[in-house]
Parts: C-alpha cells; structure tokens; sequence
C-alpha cells in the first residue's frame, strides 16, 4: 500500500429507509437551497473585469530605453529557453543614422512570437540580459485567423508615446542594479 | 348558444396562451433555477435580467435548419412531436383554474370542460402522450432513439401503474373522479367550514403521485429518456429545429399541467385558507383564487427544477426496482389503509 488513503470497500445492503431514497433526497434538496441565497461567483466579464495580480503573464511587449530605443539587440537568447519554440527573429546590422532607433549596433528586423504556442511561462523575460522582452498584464485579443496570432514587432514593440511601466515586474535587487550608471548594461 | 361556444373559445385561447407562455418561461427559470443553484447567474444578457431570452431560444428554433434524416420513416418522423404536443395541450382540459365568475348576470366557470371522469381523461391523455415519444424514437431509425423511445415507454407505463393506484386512494376518500369537485372539497374557512388539503389525509399517496409524475413527465431523476450522457440526446437525437422545439415544450407543458393536477388533488386547487372570512365578494375570491392556483404551481415548478439538480439519474435497474418493488406495493398499502380508515373512522 502506497498511501493510507485506502479504503475497504464494504458492500453492505440497503435498508428501507436507504431503498426509498427519500430521507437522502430531503437532504440533498436542503443542501441545494442552501445554494441558491449563497452569493454568486460569476463575473460578468465586459463590465467587470477579474482582478489579476500586478505579475500577471499576459502578453508581451518589446521595450524601448529612455531614449525611444529598441533595447532588443536579436541575441536569440529568448527563442532558445522557450520552451514551446513561439518565438522566432532575423537578425540585422544597425546602418549610420539609425542610433535613435536601435540601442545597439545588432538589432531584430524581424521578431515574431506565435501567441497560439506560447504558454506564457515567463522565461523569455528571465533570459533576455537586456530588459528588453517582458510579460504584461494585457490580455491579448481574439481573432478568427490563426495567421492573426503572430504578433510581429507592430503589435510587440511598446509605442514611443505610450510606454508600458513594467517597474513592478522587475525585482528591488534589479532595480537597484539599473541606478548604477557606471555599468555598461545601464548605460 | 354562440355565447357559449364564445366564451369557452375564449377561455380556451386564453389558457392555450398562457399555457404556452409558461412552458416558455418555464425554459428561463429553469436555465435561472439551475445556474442559482449552482452559484451562477444564468441568461441576463436579452433584455433585463435575460427576460426575453426564451424570446430568443423560440427565433433560433425557427431559423435552425431542418433535418430529416433520409433513412426515417418521415409521416411518423412528423407525427411523434405533433403528438407530443397535442397531448400535452390537451390535459389542460379539465383543470379547474378558478371558480366562477359572475359577470352581467352569466356564470363563467373558469374551466373548459368539467368532465366527470376528469382525473381519468388526465390518464388517458398522459398516456397517449407515451406515443409521441415512441413514435419519434422509433421513427428516427437510430439506436440511440430507439432505446431512448423503449425506455421512456418502459419507464411511463410502470409508474402509470402506480401513479393510478395513487389515486384510487384519493378517489375513496373525495368519492369523486370530477377535479372541479375534488377542488370544491378542499374550500371553506376558519371554524366549522374548515376543510383540510387532501395532502393531510394522503400523505403517502401524495408522495407516490409526486415521484410519479416526476418519472411521467421524464424529469429528472428519471430521465432516462433523453439521457444525454449515454444516449446523446435519447428519442430526440435526430430531431432538429422546431421539431425538437415542440418535443423541448411538451416536457415543459407536461411539467405545467402536473404541478396544476397536484396542486388540484393535494394542494387545494384554486382555494386558499379563510377565504370565506375575508369578507370579499365571489369574484374577488374567483380572482385571488386562480392567482394563488398560479403560485402553487409555480411552486411545483420550481420544485422540479430544484430536484432536478439536486440528486443525480436513476440506473435503469434502479429505476425499475423503484418502480415496480417499492411506488406499486406502498400505493396498494396506501389504497388498503385509506379504506380501513374511511370504514372505521368517519371522516
């Protein structure tokens, strides 16, 4: 025996009161009307939405630095601890000129996740050295075409005039890592 | 004579209308009862609350698409709902669902027809009713349907047995087959007018008729019939749009005249305690009367639907053990004490 759950199972005759039924249906119909006063679980969700937690994985979103940015520099590292293999990219040389867009001299002219294989573990945020990839807490829309569910860096990267604050997603010790200008990753 | 025949017209369309209108919010409140019972809220996106939801269900029915499946015998594929329908229309009939009105000098009983053999006309109808049933099951031409169709006549037929057996009882003891009558028994006020409810002095044969027609009216836990976990969707698998619409409403029609016929044995019918000490004339009476007739099987309903999620189907076994072994012996048990007890105690 694996456990102590076991139960010996006894086959033991019904009697009367247990034949008819009825004493086990009265009390199935009291512990059912009780339900019905119990206040209810639905959420009625266009109007009210669920409360999720501050680190909710939801969909991604592709950072930029202070400076409009991208911060991504296409090393891959994301594409290899996914776990689901969703995420894909093309890497590309940044050209004269182009220091306002890119934050370093390589750069993702193509990254793509395919949101119908990620299961939003997270683990692209935990390897990206960069700060570059995070989860939100978005939730991503619906659609009818599974083409559709490939977000490319349209829908990845946060906008210039709407950045997306992910200060509560990053630990104190790494925030307190990102005050220290002498170092070349926050630089 | 055409002032008769206008009147029991109208009173004919009249119940036929609200007949019909609960059946189809008897849909509503059971999709409600059930999610309230189950922590949900239910349907309350058409219309406040989802009121016009059974508005709804009805549009989509008729817009569904029709099937017919080749292999079936199609006139008997169209007649099953029909009958299904019609009888359970048809029972309507004779439920008293009021006194009598007085208006201009006439009497109008609120009744259609006061048959004299009125609790046997609600049999015989019911039973019909098994054809509906068995027709479509079997017509359909599919396994499923067909076991579902063996099942529900099965399972009708033995608990007619003692669902009649129910009522021999109470006939002994009311001394009548009139369902006007029996109602009227049950009338009077406080003092040397009162009478009690037959459920009083039938307890046992009120429970019988109550287990009864849960199984005639193929609710659950006797739904065997339908069935969807074993039988997808039992006598009414291959049955689509309105066709399935009809055989959906007579359950829930069926389910309206048998709270009605319980409440009318048991329960009192259109009467209502101290209602003649209330000092109203006989047509407020009338009118309060019908209203607490409503209540009352608004009651039954709800009870159904509150057994129905509550304890889960019988086996089939079980099912006919109950039948057979337990609802037929107590009800001759019952049919054996009412009568001692009318021989040596007067009522």
């Amino acid at each position: 025996m694996l456990t102590s759950r076991a139960k010996v199972v006894v086959k033991k005759e019904m009697n009367f009161w247990e034949r008819i039924y009825l004493p086990a249906i009265l009390g199935g119909t009291i512990i059912t009307i009780k339900h019905l006063f119990k206040r209810k679980t639905t959420i009625k969700y266009p109007e009210v939405k669920r409360e999720i937690s501050a680190v909710y994985r939801g969909q991604h979103v592709l950072k930029r630095d202070e400076n409009g940015a991208e911060r991504c520099t296409a090393c891959g590292l994301c594409a290899v601890a996914c776990p689901a293999e969703a995420i894909t990219m093309t890497a590309s040389e940044r050209k004269k000129g182009e220091e306002h867009l890119y934050r370093e001299e390589k750069y993702a002219a193509v990254y793509e996740i395919n949101m119908l294989r990620c299961i939003f573990c997270g683990l692209c945020e935990e390897a990206c050295p960069k700060e570059a990839i995070f989860l939100t807490d978005r939730v991503e829309s619906s659609d009818y075409s599974r083409k559709a569910f490939i977000f490319g860096k349209d829908k990845l990267v946060e906008p210039v005039d709407q950045r997306i604050d992910v200060t509560k997603r990053q630990l104190p010790v790494v925030l307190e890592f990102k005050q220290k200008k002498s170092l070349s990753h926050n630089r | 004579m055409i002032a008769f025949l206008t009147y029991k017209g109208i009173l004919v369309l009249i119940i036929f209308t609200i007949t019909l209108a609960v059946a189809a919010y008897s849909t509503y409140a059971e999709r409600k009862v059930a999610a309230f019972l189950q922590d949900r809220i239910g349907p309350d996106r058409a219309g406040p609350f989802g009121l016009l939801q059974p508005l709804a269900d009805g549009a989509k029915f008729f817009f569904k698409e029709e099937i017919i499946p080749n292999v079936s015998n199609k006139t008997l594929f169209i007649i099953g709902p029909s009958i299904a329908m019609l009888t359970a229309l048809m029972t309507g009939v004779v439920v008293p669902w009021g006194d009598s009105l007085t208006i201009g000098g006439n009497s109008y009983l609120l009744q259609i027809a006061d048959l004299n053999v009125g609790i046997l006309y609600v049999f015989g109808v019911a039973s019909v009713g098994v054809y509906g049933i068995m027709i479509g099951g079997w017509s359909s031409n599919n396994k499923f349907s067909l076991i579902g169709a063996v099942r529900a006549s099965a399972q009708m037929i033995s608990y007619e047995i003692a669902m009649g057996l129910a009522i021999i009882a109470l006939i002994l003891m009311t001394g009548t087959l009139s369902l006007r009558e029996i109602s009227l028994q049950q009338a009077g006020g406080a003092g040397g007018d009162w009478n009690w409810w037959n459920v009083v002095y039938q307890p046992l044969g009120f429970l019988i008729f109550l287990v009864c027609a849960f199984a005639e009216c193929n609710r659950t836990p006797f739904d065997l019939p339908e069935c969807e976990t074993e039988l997808v969707g039992g006598y009414h698998t291959e049955y689509s749009s309105m066709k399935l619409g009809l055989y959906l409403f007579a359950e829930y029609i069926n389910m309206f005249i048998s709270s009605a016929v319980i409440s009318t044995l048991y329960f009192g019918g259109f009467n209502f305690p101290f209602m003649h000490n209330l000092g109203l004339n006989a047509n407020w009476i009338t009118v309060i009367g019908t209203a607490v007739l409503f209540m009352k099987i608004t009651f039954f309903i709800f009870f159904f639907m509150w057994i129905r999620w509550t304890i889960p189907r019988f086996r089939y076994d079980q099912l006919m053990n109950l039948g057979w072994k337990i609802m037929i012996p107590l009800a001759i048990f019952n049919i054996a004490l009412s009568g001692l007890i009318s021989l040596y105690v007067h009522r």
